[in-house]
């Protein structure tokens, strides 16, 4: 187990990058810490996987160094990282049966018999699959497949990090959830740093202690759940987290007040003033309320999504969402639209632009 | 509730006269021969299984179905570990791919019988490259219309040389479609190049080398034009394989019975140990 680094991490597909866009992985630096549990949210193509390919030795960076507890290991092998990593498809040798699945990691660092099958049973034990121990791997289902790769990678108790590649992709949506907590539980009984690399904001915020957010080869911002919820530092992760995601609105900044169609929004705090560029307002659907004074807007779609209702509402061409939970308008009504202060924010070329006064965050 | 309908059985018509026309009839004809006597004319005598018992006590019969076995035996021995070998240091992707896809099919592109002139001539001890080289360039004596054993070799070489490709096109089909994640856990997971070939490549390969062992033993037991054109089953016997000794006896011969109920047993034979290889290869996957 160990604290992992990524100092000025640079990684193309290139030979000779010249421009910034060539380069899948733009500039990351990184700690993590010893035994923690971190996701990497991001869209397909964000270099995410990149990343996780880079960090376990399967990909040479172009730049940068990459450390585990302080030693550098940019150049070594794989295999000689001590780290174990989940494919998006299960990975397992078919011919062999689930107790030589497990053993092979072990054996073939000419582990002693009786400590490989200490370790194997144990594994098998975590993992709940001691009855199959005999089946032969071919023949189980997708589920227990991807359990066994994992448990492969659990196996060795020099284990640095366990990266999971979208480990649920193939999984049925009703074991997804059981695999998922599974996951949880085993990190918090084998204590190795994990890192869960995802699309999906549901698997990483309920896996993660803190999510790496990616876009386009860059982190756009790295928090805790309630972090990248709260208060996205970035309109992407607005966005992308979320459902729906963040409204964000264009508006206009005059005399050190945010103005949308005329009318001024107050916001969370102070506007920073070294910020420029392309400003909107990002303010989430749940803190979106309706009411008899506000900015105008017409109520387009209503959707009942269970525990509350989505508004989809029209401020003159621009389109706001909001979450309510009663007193429902019919389409096409004329409504008022209310943001909550504290959660309203403004963004400058994207990137979160106010400083929320003290005591009133959230 | 289960509707009955009978007209199923309509569609399967069509597929049964033809296969009645194309299989069936015509070997029902052979069945036909094998237990008659028969001089022309449309005259036949009732012979029994007598044709059968002969054949199965005939020593012609038992060497050259010695010969075929030894045969099939040596090139599926070279052919399969050499496939394998060849499509494993081929590149997977890259510039040379289709060129050495191209060279790899061009032997199986060129007709039987052209093959068989072509080593014809290849080995003539006077003005064939290889014989000439061999005999007049590096000393050994070599004519393979005098010399069993240069005979087996040449016929051994130009199957190899013909057919190995077959064996490679579907190993590399099958290597190429294993996912490169496998790989890469086999790094992480330590193993040795002997393990990946072991556990990962070969079996992945297996249902692709089921049918390459089973096409290439049909063909190469079945084989006439290449030998007959080369060798003419010669020098005496020696390279008589099953199917050139029954065209001798069907055709050269005119025993029609005898020649009937040697296919017979030919085609069980085939069927027989096709059969068994196929149980043998596949019997893991039932579990």
């Amino acid at each position: 187990m160990a604290k992992i680094t990524l100092s000025q991490l640079r990684h193309s597909y290139f030979d000779n990058p010249k421009t910034p866009d060539d380069y899948a992985l733009k500039e990351i630096d990184l700690d993590w810490d010893d035994g923690g549990a971190y996701a990497l949210l991001g869209p397909s193509g964000c270099g995410k996987s990149t990343l996780l390919n880079i960090i376990s030795g399967l990909r040479a960076p172009s730049e940068g160094r990459i450390l585990f507890d302080d030693q550098d290991v940019t150049d070594l092998p794989p295999d000689r990282r001590n780290i174990a990593q989940v494919f998006q498809f299960p990975v397992i040798y078919d011919t062999m049966s689930v107790y030589d699945n497990l053993a092979f990691p072990l054996r073939n660092r000419q582990v002693a018999g009786h400590l490989v099958d200490k370790r194997v049973r144990e594994i098998a034990q975590m993992l709940e699959v001691e009855d199959m121990l005999d089946h032969r791997a071919a023949g189980l289902s997708p589920d227990n497949k991807q359990k066994i790769s994992m448990g492969r990678g659990l196996v060795r108790d020099d284990v640095n990090v366990v990266m999971f590649d979208e480990p649920l992709t193939v999984i049925d949506p009703h074991l997804k959830w059981k695999l998922r907590s599974k996951l949880k539980e085993l990190h918090q009984r084998v204590r190795a740093t994990m890192i869960y690399v995802t699309h999906d904001q549901t698997e990483a915020l309920t896996f993660a202690d803190q999510v790496v957010v990616m876009q386009e080869g860059e982190i756009v911002q790295i928090g805790t759940p309630v972090d990248l919820f709260e208060r996205p530092a970035h309109t992407f992760v607005g966005h992308f987290i979320g459902s729906p995601g963040m409204n964000v609105l264009p508006c206009e900044v005059k005399a050190g007040g945010a103005f949308i169609e005329g009318q001024n929004v107050a916001l969370e705090g102070d506007i920073d003033r070294n910020k420029a560029g392309k400003t909107q307002i990002g303010i989430r659907p749940e803190y979106v309320a309706l009411g008899d004074q506000g900015l105008p807007a017409i109520v387009k779609k209503v959707a009942d999504v269970g525990r509350h209702y989505v508004v989809e509402a029209l401020m003159g061409e621009q389109k706001v969402s909001a979450i309510i939970k009663h007193d429902v308008p019919n389409p096409g009504e004329q409504v008022h639209l209310q943001f909550k202060p504290a959660q309203t924010r403004l963004y400058m070329d994207d990137w979160l632009a106010t400083t929320a006064r003290e005591g009133s965050a959230s | 509730m289960k509707t009955e309908n009978q007209k199923a059985w309509f569609f399967v018509l069509p597929v049964l006269l033809l296969v009645a026309f194309n299989a069936l009839i015509p070997m029902m004809t052979v069945v036909n021969y094998s237990v008659q006597e028969t001089f022309g004319d449309n005259m036949f005598f009732w012979e029994g299984l007598t044709w059968f018992e002969n054949l199965l006590r005939s020593e012609r019969f038992h060497a050259s179905l010695g010969r075929q076995f030894l045969f099939t035996g040596l090139i599926l021995a070279i052919e399969i570990p050499l496939g394998i070998a060849i499509a494993m240091s081929m590149p997977r992707k890259g510039f040379w791919v289709p060129f050495c896809l191209v060279i790899m099919a061009l032997p199986m592109l060129i007709p039987w019988n052209v093959v068989g002139a072509m080593w014809n001539i290849f080995t003539l001890p006077d003005i064939g490259l290889m014989g000439y080289f061999l005999n007049h360039v590096l000393g050994i004596s070599y004519d393979m219309t005098q010399n069993v054993f240069a005979a087996w070799v040449t016929i051994i070489i130009m199957d190899v040389w013909h057919w190995t490709s077959l064996v490679v096109l579907l190993s590399y089909a099958g290597l190429v479609s294993i996912p490169e994640a496998y790989y890469q856990a086999a790094k992480i997971d330590g193993a040795s190049n002997f393990a990946v070939f072991r556990f990962i490549q070969l079996p992945k390969m297996k249902n692709v080398l089921t049918i390459a062992v089973l096409l290439r033993f049909i063909d190469s037991f079945n084989i006439y034009t290449e030998p007959f054109v080369l060798t003419g089953g010669g020098p005496g016997n020696s390279t008589t394989l099953l199917s050139i000794d029954l065209v001798k006896i069907a055709l050269g011969q005119f025993d029609l019975g005898p020649a009937a109920a040697m296919s017979l047993i030919y085609f069980a034979i085939t069927l027989l140990v096709s059969w068994l290889f196929y149980t043998l290869m596949t019997k893991d996957d039932a579990r």
